[in-house]
């Protein structure tokens, strides 16, 4: 195998511009007459503005311009849309009231955007925006999704009574219903799923020009899908042709789901382009990304899981209420939904499932897909639910698992709640962990912790994802706006090298050198001559971006398609020069060779003939470049176990994570470095929900409380253990791949592990993030309780 | 507007400035080097650490005026002739990085810890460690990295 064949661990080729500082990040790209915009955004979580006066900022040195919604109504400029259509259980669509880039009426959550003031320099357009003066009418806010929907909560939006924006159920309720009531034992749980701040490390920005020369837009933004973000700007929101806007994500400093979506920022930009007719640059400050960036997960659910006597589920059934925000940003309702109850049956053989949930308005920012997306959501539900059983029932917390595992020869498996899993192999995943964490050795551990006065618990995660969501046809009857295909173009250049376009966009994941890996293999030329190509609508035939693990699973297998109609097209000028019959060309390793001959040509030759067709034959075009798009027929389904194990000082409260084993089955592999990254970033933002981070309002007032740094906890390098990574295979069956992804799986798994050891040495539930304070008050209680 | 001067990656540079602009956003905006990134407003990320004199600095919790007269090391400043510092070596061999974002910072911090304590330990490290935050990696490749380079350095 060469070094850089699919299954090497290929160092990344994007690291020596980012490790050199020459990375281009969209704040780092400038225009000479550029000016800058800042927005003005509400200080009050739910307010009239009764009139915005500008006077004094217009006045202000170096100011270009000042607008507001009022202007962007003249414009007849719409709304931000969501793009997924939920059904109610009534069989009503969900409420979407409008999203208006900049207020027109009311503002719903602290960080709305009122204003944006456009000057010369950044320091002058924020001097500035300090002297629009907006007269408000202060509402009462709420920021809690349960108390939204109780009848004296304030409204939101008039199109959305109860600020209730769906309700929601999938399964058979009589028949958990009946279940439940026959079942030998029933767990309970009340959990929430704490709200989290996305984080990326760069913040968002945009820069937007327009060419009066040509009447087009080019817009370079911190996107992980620039199309779509096109394909929004155009049809949705500003109305134009989609051949007029061009949008450039280059370098992308991060996005965890929160630059999926099109945002009143460069939304605004975009438009006052034109307006001022000079390009305009915004570039979010933290305070700014912690208002106004979409925030992930905030759901509250109770939970209900009956087992037969022989600890077999015989029925789950999950009531969630889900805080939507102000808004519904772009995927908001699908994450909830099919995102996340579709994921509820886990690695189990649970025969009925039920989940209701309400989705509800409150005056928040808006909430959408964060790493995982729904799936941690039900994943940590699941496996919390589970451990209370096993707790409650007096089973190892293993064994449970694994009596419920849906074994390998029931494969596929169409689970109670839609979707049907492809391939799996649950029990030696959770073997392989139990080996690694030496769970033999547990009880003796634990003994030893408790020599010292510490508590320490192990805690078991069996998480199922749902990646690359698909195939087009289903999640359109489901609701979606939009295809989820993928395309790639793969053009061979005339002298061999090999350009590669995908709609995929990497911020981080190093498809650089993956898709480099892979096309190099297929193809059977050297790495170094390819070069992959994303992130720039001008260039991509189109795309639909990068968000739950798509990337290789869906852009991949749109290269390896593409490639293979560049090797079918070859066959036919090879044969020619070869003066054999197309059948009897056969390509392998680069080469292709007439069978039973010594016959061969290489395809940097045919490439260089496609381009130089002197001698050709007579039905071909010239040129050795094609496209394809690709329509995944299911969704990939990584699966596997990862177990934590903690001590606890009950004199301080403070956990610390002693162990930590995680078994993944991503299907194939093209680059375990990569991969074993992803897993390593996925656990610490895991890490980061269960023990550190959680988005705070304040109930009365709607602030913002955790607005920064010094008030929203992000781990950092002294709060993670050094995991031990490994991974076990079963080829995804229906992508010509057979890969699976792996983006997500550490931050689907890690919460619910990490609770299910804090909870297993507290003996006690309490909920995330488990902050010392927390697990102090818990632990007390529990000693207080031991010496009654 | 007073005027600041100093050296930056080995080049005489100075210019005049407004008294509040930042030591990061002189090396971002006026001299274009853009390899420092501002990833908060609070001085808690790191994203923007360069070396002054030597010893690395936040550069958006120093004012350009307050770097008047001293030696500037951006990101840009470390690889010698086209050859990556072993740091950087390391953080590609190691894959100490993703998105790329915190790099800069976080291999200006970890030369420096270098310079303080050529052979710290995985708790060393991880606490030196504390002012700059990565998204992306989880940290262990970057904990790798440092151990790798300091290995590589001779500590
Ligand atoms: S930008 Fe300097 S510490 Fe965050
Ligand atoms: S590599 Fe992305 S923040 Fe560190």
């Amino acid at each position: 195998m060469p070094d850089s064949g699919v299954g090497s661990s290929v160092r990344r080729r994007e690291d020596q511009r980012f490790l050199t500082g020459v990375g281009k990040y969209v704040d780092d790209i400038n225009r000479a007459d550029q000016v800058w915009a800042v927005f003005v955004r509400s200080p009050h979580a739910h307010a009239v503005v009764k009139s915005i006066d500008s006077t004094a900022a217009v006045a202000a040195p170096g100011v270009v311009a000042i607008f507001t919604g009022a202007d962007m109504a003249a414009d007849s400029v719409g709304s931000l849309p969501c793009g997924w259509t939920v059904v109610d259980r009534h069989g009503n669509p969900h409420k979407g009231p409008p999203h208006f880039p900049l207020v027109r009426d009311k503002v719903r959550y602290v960080g709305d955007h009122v204003a944006v003031v456009i000057a010369e320099t950044r320091q002058q357009a924020q001097d500035a925006a300090e002297l629009v003066e907006v007269d408000y009418e202060d509402l009462a806010p709420v920021v809690n999704p349960a108390g939204a929907l109780s009848n004296d909560a304030p409204q939101l939006h008039e199109e959305a009574p109860g600020n209730l924006c769906f309700d929601w159920e999938l399964g058979d309720q009589a028949a958990v219903d009946d279940a439940i009531s026959n079942a030998s034992h029933v767990a309970t749980l009340k959990l929430v799923n704490n709200r989290l701040i996305p984080n990326a490390m760069e913040p968002r920005s945009a820069l937007a020009e327009y060419e009066p020369g040509t009447g087009n837009y080019i817009l370079h933004s911190t996107s992980q899908n620039p199309h779509l973000l096109r394909l929004i700007l155009c049809a949705f929101v500003l109305g134009l042709p989609e051949h007029k806007v061009r949008v450039i994500a280059p370098d992308v400093g991060g996005g965890f789901g929160s630059k999926i979506y099109c945002y009143a920022e460069e939304t605004v930009c975009t438009w006052a382009a034109k307006k001022v007719g000079r390009p305009i640059k915004w570039t979010a400050d933290r305070s700014e990304s912690f208002l106004a960036d979409a925030h992930g997960r905030d759901h509250v659910t109770e939970v209900k899981l009956a087992l037969d006597a022989n600890g077999k589920f015989t029925a789950l059934k999950v009531d969630t209420i889900a805080n939507m925000g102000a808004y519904l940003s772009n995927f908001a309702s699908c994450v909830p939904t099919y995102l996340y109850a579709t994921l509820l049956a886990g690695q189990y053989t649970t025969p009925v499932i039920y989940a209701n949930v309400k989705a509800v308005f409150t005056n928040t920012a808006p909430v959408d897909a964060y790493r995982g997306a729904g799936r941690p959501e039900a994943t940590y539900l699941l496996e919390r639910i589970v451990e209370v059983a096993a707790r409650e029932t007096g089973i190892d917390p293993a064994e449970l698992r694994m009596r419920n595992f849906i074994p390998p020869d029931a494969f596929p498996y169409a689970t109670p709640v839609a979707l049907t899993y492809d391939t799996g192999n649950y029990g030696i995943a959770m073997d392989k962990a139990l080996e690694m964490i030496d769970y033999k050795g547990f009880a003796e551990r634990k003994r030893q912790s408790a020599a010292k006065g510490k508590l320490r618990g192990i805690g078991f995660s069996a998480y199922i994802e749902a990646c690359g969501i698909a195939p087009s046809a289903v999640v359109g009857s489901l609701g979606a706006g939009v295809g989820l295909w993928e395309s790639a173009q793969v053009r061979f250049n005339a002298t061999g090298s090999v350009s590669v376009f995908t709609g995929s966009h990497s911020h981080g994941q190093g498809h650089e050198t993956t898709f480099a890996q892979l096309t190099a293999e297929k193809l059977g030329i050297p790495y170094e001559n390819i070069e992959i190509v994303h992130g720039d609508t001008g260039s991509i035939p189109m795309g639909m971006g990068t968000y739950g693990s798509r990337s290789l699973a869906v852009g991949g297998s749109a290269i390896i398609r593409a490639c293979d109609k560049v090797i079918e097209k070859g066959r036919k000028i090879a044969a020619h020069l070869m003066e054999a019959s197309v059948e009897d060309v056969e390509f392998d390793g680069g080469q292709y060779k007439v069978a039973g001959t010594d016959k061969s040509k290489t395809i940097a030759e045919i490439a260089f003939t496609a381009y130089v067709p002197h001698n050709y034959p007579e039905d071909v075009e010239p040129g050795l470049d094609e496209t394809a798009f690709y329509d995944p027929l299911n969704f990939t389904y990584p699966a596997g176990t990862h177990i934590a194990e903690v001590e606890i000082d009950p004199e301080t409260g403070v956990t610390e994570i002693v162990d930590w084993v995680a078994v993944d089955d991503f299907g194939k592999v093209i680059n375990p470095m990569i991969v074993e990254g992803q897993v390593h970033g996925g656990v610490a933002q895991g890490v980061g929900q269960a023990l550190l981070e959680g988005c705070v309002y304040d109930p009365e007032t709607g602030q913002l409380l955790t607005g920064s740094y010094m008030d929203y906890c992000m781990p950092r390098a002294d709060n993670l253990p050094l995991l031990k990574v490994a991974t076990t295979e079963t080829a995804c069956t229906h992508n010509p791949l057979g890969v699976k992804g792996c983006g997500e799986a550490g931050a689907i798994a890690a919460p619910a592990a990490l609770m299910n050891a804090i909870t297993n040495a507290l003996g006690c539930e309490i909920d995330m993030p488990a902050t010392p304070e927390k697990v102090w008050r818990a632990a007390q209680a529990r000693g207080a309780q031991a010496a009654e | 507007m007073p005027s600041v001067s100093m050296k930056v990656n080995g080049k005489q540079v100075s210019a005049e400035v407004e008294p509040r602009t930042l030591l990061v956003s002189f090396l971002r905006e006026n001299l274009r080097l853009t390899g420092t990134h501002v990833g908060c407003d609070t001085s808690q990320c790191g994203s923007c650490v360069v070396h002054v004199n030597g010893k690395s600095v936040k550069a958006c919790s120093m004012l350009a005026i307050q770097a008047n007269d001293t030696e500037v090391t951006t990101i840009e400043g470390l690889a010698v002739n086209g050859e990556l510092h072993p740091m950087q070596a390391a953080f590609r061999e190691h894959h100490g990085l993703q998105c790329g974002f915190c790099t800069p910072g976080m291999v200006m911090s970890a030369v420096d810890l270098l310079q303080e304590n050529p052979k710290p330990s995985e708790t060393e490290i991880r606490d030196w460690l504390e002012g700059n935050i990565c998204r992306c990696t989880g940290y262990q490749n970057i904990v790798k990295a440092i151990q790798a380079a300091a290995d590589e350095m001779g500590g």
